[in-house]
């Protein structure tokens, strides 16, 4: 059954006709066409699909479509602006924080997450932010080091 | 996924009452039930959705010092809870053990409960500090002490047209603390291969007056480690005791062997992590280390 969803995505208002049956990430990737959020496992294992929601990082295939309204959703189009890259997407370009990419948008936003809320992580910290983001090519170090150095810039730029 | 009808109350009653129709399932996180539906492993005809029943999302401090906590607060919110925190410290480290973050913002204390999985991270610390189930069903509300409400492997009290609504757990005594720790080979988004919680009470002359050790995955349901419990019973915390205790506990353990670990294996983690549960409590009363 199709039903009309209204909410705020990437600051936003939309309203969609979604299928009762879709996730969060069918409604983001194939009703508004966002495909920055990426499926992997499609069962809360993996955290390709993680978006924020209302500020909180969550992954989208565990999420009902019919839970989105009212909802602010942040997804990886929504973190540059102007064509300038986020300072998180812009040290894991430096850093070489990324492989074939897959993980990539969910690793920004988990690490958004964590900035948001802690903006002075501890490596041990990141690791535990971005324990729910598996990266296959396994290059864990370059993302972490480019997570503290989008800290340490963000911290720069506040003082 | 077959379709399916969607309800969002507002009011428990209204909760109830969804509950009532055919094929209705209760959604609190959805981080089990949502995979279930997706991989076809549950029929669910209709969702209930408690996120808007401030009953079923809230936490709070009751006058006499007894904490209700609703059954589809997410765990993150439990794990950040002030009181819970500084109070209930077990139940608050154990919440921050379910999944990711990503899944620790959505799955609810009520599900890991509901879900009557044998290594559920949240039911060993619950268990210890004596929590109990408050159940609302079309005649009224109940209360069964948590520990008898998981029955098996994904079975529990509850009865059809039933809704788990809160987790009631007593006020804390003084002189008592309680700990949990699992084991898992990888660090973060693993399951137990054995969990133990810990709680003990200090008479005034610094002698264990009460104890209750609680294990995860070592049998079909959490598992209370009975004879280990009686062992610590008057007398002073110490390593040799804990040692003795966590020996005992390996034995109330019944673990079966599978993918995950051998019940050997199993048994020999409860043999450490009990000592090593008992000995956090013991510090954390003392403020000193006991050696392990």
């Amino acid at each position: 059954m199709k039903t009309p969803i209204t909410c705020t995505v990437n600051g936003e208002q939309q309203t969609v006709l979604a299928d009762t049956r879709d996730t969060l990430l069918d409604l983001l990737r194939e009703r508004i066409g966002l495909t920055g959020t990426k499926e992997g496992c499609g069962n809360g294992n993996c955290g390709t699909c993680t978006v924020l929601v209302d500020g909180a990082a969550v992954n989208a295939c565990l999420v009902l479509a019919l839970e989105a309204p009212g909802r602010d959703i942040i997804t990886i189009e929504g973190l540059s602006s102007q064509g300038r890259l986020h300072p998180i997407q812009q040290a894991l370009v430096e850093h070489g924080g990324t492989q074939c990419g897959f993980c990539t948008p969910g690793i920004v936003l988990s690490a958004k997450a964590l900035l948001d809320g802690n903006p002075d992580p501890t490596a041990q910290d990141v690791r535990h932010a971005i324990a729910g983001n598996l990266c296959r090519c396994t290059g864990y170090d370059k993302i972490v080091e480019a997570i503290m150095t989008a800290a340490a810039a963000q911290q720069v730029g506040e003082s | 996924m077959k379709d399916f009808a969607y309800a969002c109350p507002a009011a428990i009653g209204d909760a109830v009452a969804a509950m009532q129709l055919d094929g209705a399932r209760a959604l609190a996180g959805g981080t089990d039930l949502i995979p279930q539906m997706r991989e076809g492993r549950r029929q669910v005809a209709r969702i209930v959705d408690l996120k808007r029943v401030p009953e079923l999302t809230s936490i709070s401090v009751c006058a006499d010092g007894s904490l209700v906590l609703g059954a589809a607060a997410s765990a993150a919110h439990v794990a950040r809870h002030a009181v819970v925190a500084s109070t209930y410290p077990a139940v608050a480290q154990s919440a921050r053990l379910i999944g990711s973050l990503q899944v620790q913002n959505r799955a609810s204390l009520g599900g890991n409960i509901c879900n009557a999985a044998p290594s559920a991270d949240a039911v060993p610390a619950l268990i210890c500090h004596q929590a109990s189930a408050r159940i609302a069903g079309p005649t009224g509300q109940r209360e069964e002490a948590l520990e008898t409400f998981i029955r098996a492997p994904g079975k529990t009290g509850l009865a059809v047209g039933e809704l788990l609504v809160s987790i009631v757990l007593p006020p804390v005594q003084p002189r008592s603390a309680a700990t949990y720790l699992r084991f898992t080979p990888r660090r973060e988004m693993d399951i137990a291969i054995a969990g133990a919680a810990a709680w003990i009470s200090l008479d005034t002359a610094g002698k264990i007056a009460a104890a209750r050790v609680a294990l995860a995955s070592v049998g079909p349901t959490p598992v209370r480690a009975v004879s280990a419990e009686q062992q610590l019973l008057g007398e002073r915390p110490s390593r040799t005791l804990f040692e003795a205790a966590g020996h005992l506990a390996a034995a109330d353990a019944r673990p079966i062997s599978d993918t995950r670990a051998s019940a050997d294996y199993r048994r020999s983690l409860v043999h450490v992590l009990t000592a090593r549960v008992l000995s956090d409590c013991s510090s954390a009363l003392s403020g000193e280390e006991i050696q392990r």
